[in-house]
């Protein structure tokens, strides 16, 4: 759940998705769930030579179970709080 | 609807459905159509579904129809802007010319795979491309 509420606060920044295929995918976070779907809107392809079918897509849904990496800049992350949150829910599913 | 469900498979793909849409599977096939339903394990519905046949800056379509595509399958789904499909630099052509390329092409991959699994073999590494998909 940590992850997913991670995610969350993450919504409108722009990320990068490596797909498990080497697809990359740069885009703006609209949204996510439970399974860590994602959904990416103005979407920009790296390498679209290698996969010109997506040229003409504009915001995608992501499959959760697809997904290798995500990229985010450093500064939309506080890992101090991650640290932190992290803990208390270890300390709180131990219970 | 979007405020009432935020972060649920369903509350994200609501504005989706009538869209024309690109679907990409898993095995790597292309399908475009229009989104007719869904669920929460992305079990798509769509309708005048096309597979789309890419070579460089050709391609070819074959029609498919009404087509349930088991969730499981799917690595991505994409609105498709028809605006700027009308305006990509790609030239169709017939489908058994479609089919010649790529299975040239795949000859060609085979061709240069085995080469690759001769080279690695002689330096003590096992090849393990033929397991399975890229999932």
């Amino acid at each position: 759940m940590l992850i997913f509420s991670f995610f969350k606060t993450l919504t409108d920044q722009v990320i990068t998705v490596e797909l498990k295929n080497d697809l990359c995918i740069t885009g703006t976070l609209k949204s996510v769930d439970q399974f860590l779907n994602i959904r990416l809107d103005g979407i920009r392809v790296e390498d679209p030579e290698r996969h010109p079918h997506m040229l003409a897509v504009k915001n995608v849904f992501i499959r959760g179970s697809v997904v290798r990496y995500v990229r985010m800049a450093a500064r939309a992350v506080d890992t101090t709080l991650l640290e932190d949150a992290t803990r208390r829910e270890a300390h709180n599913t131990g219970k | 609807m979007d405020a009432l469900i935020p972060f649920t498979t369903s509350g994200s793909l609501v504005d989706l459905v009538d869209k024309k849409v690109l679907v990409v599977l898993r095995d790597g096939r292309k399908l475009t159509g229009v989104l007719r339903s869904y669920d929460q394990f992305a079990n798509f519905l769509l309708e005048s579904t096309v597979e789309r046949l890419h070579y460089k800056f050709e391609y070819s379509d074959v029609d498919i129809g009404v087509l349930l595509i088991r969730g499981e399958n799917v690595v991505a789904l994409g609105e498709i802007d028809l605006i700027a499909e009308d305006n990509l630099p790609f030239v169709e052509i017939p489908l058994d010319e479609m089919r010649d390329k790529l299975a040239a092409q795949e000859k060609r991959r085979e061709r240069d795979n085995i080469v690759k699994d001769k080279v690695l073999g002689s330096l003590g590494f096992v090849s393990d491309r033929h397991e399975g998909d890229a999932y």
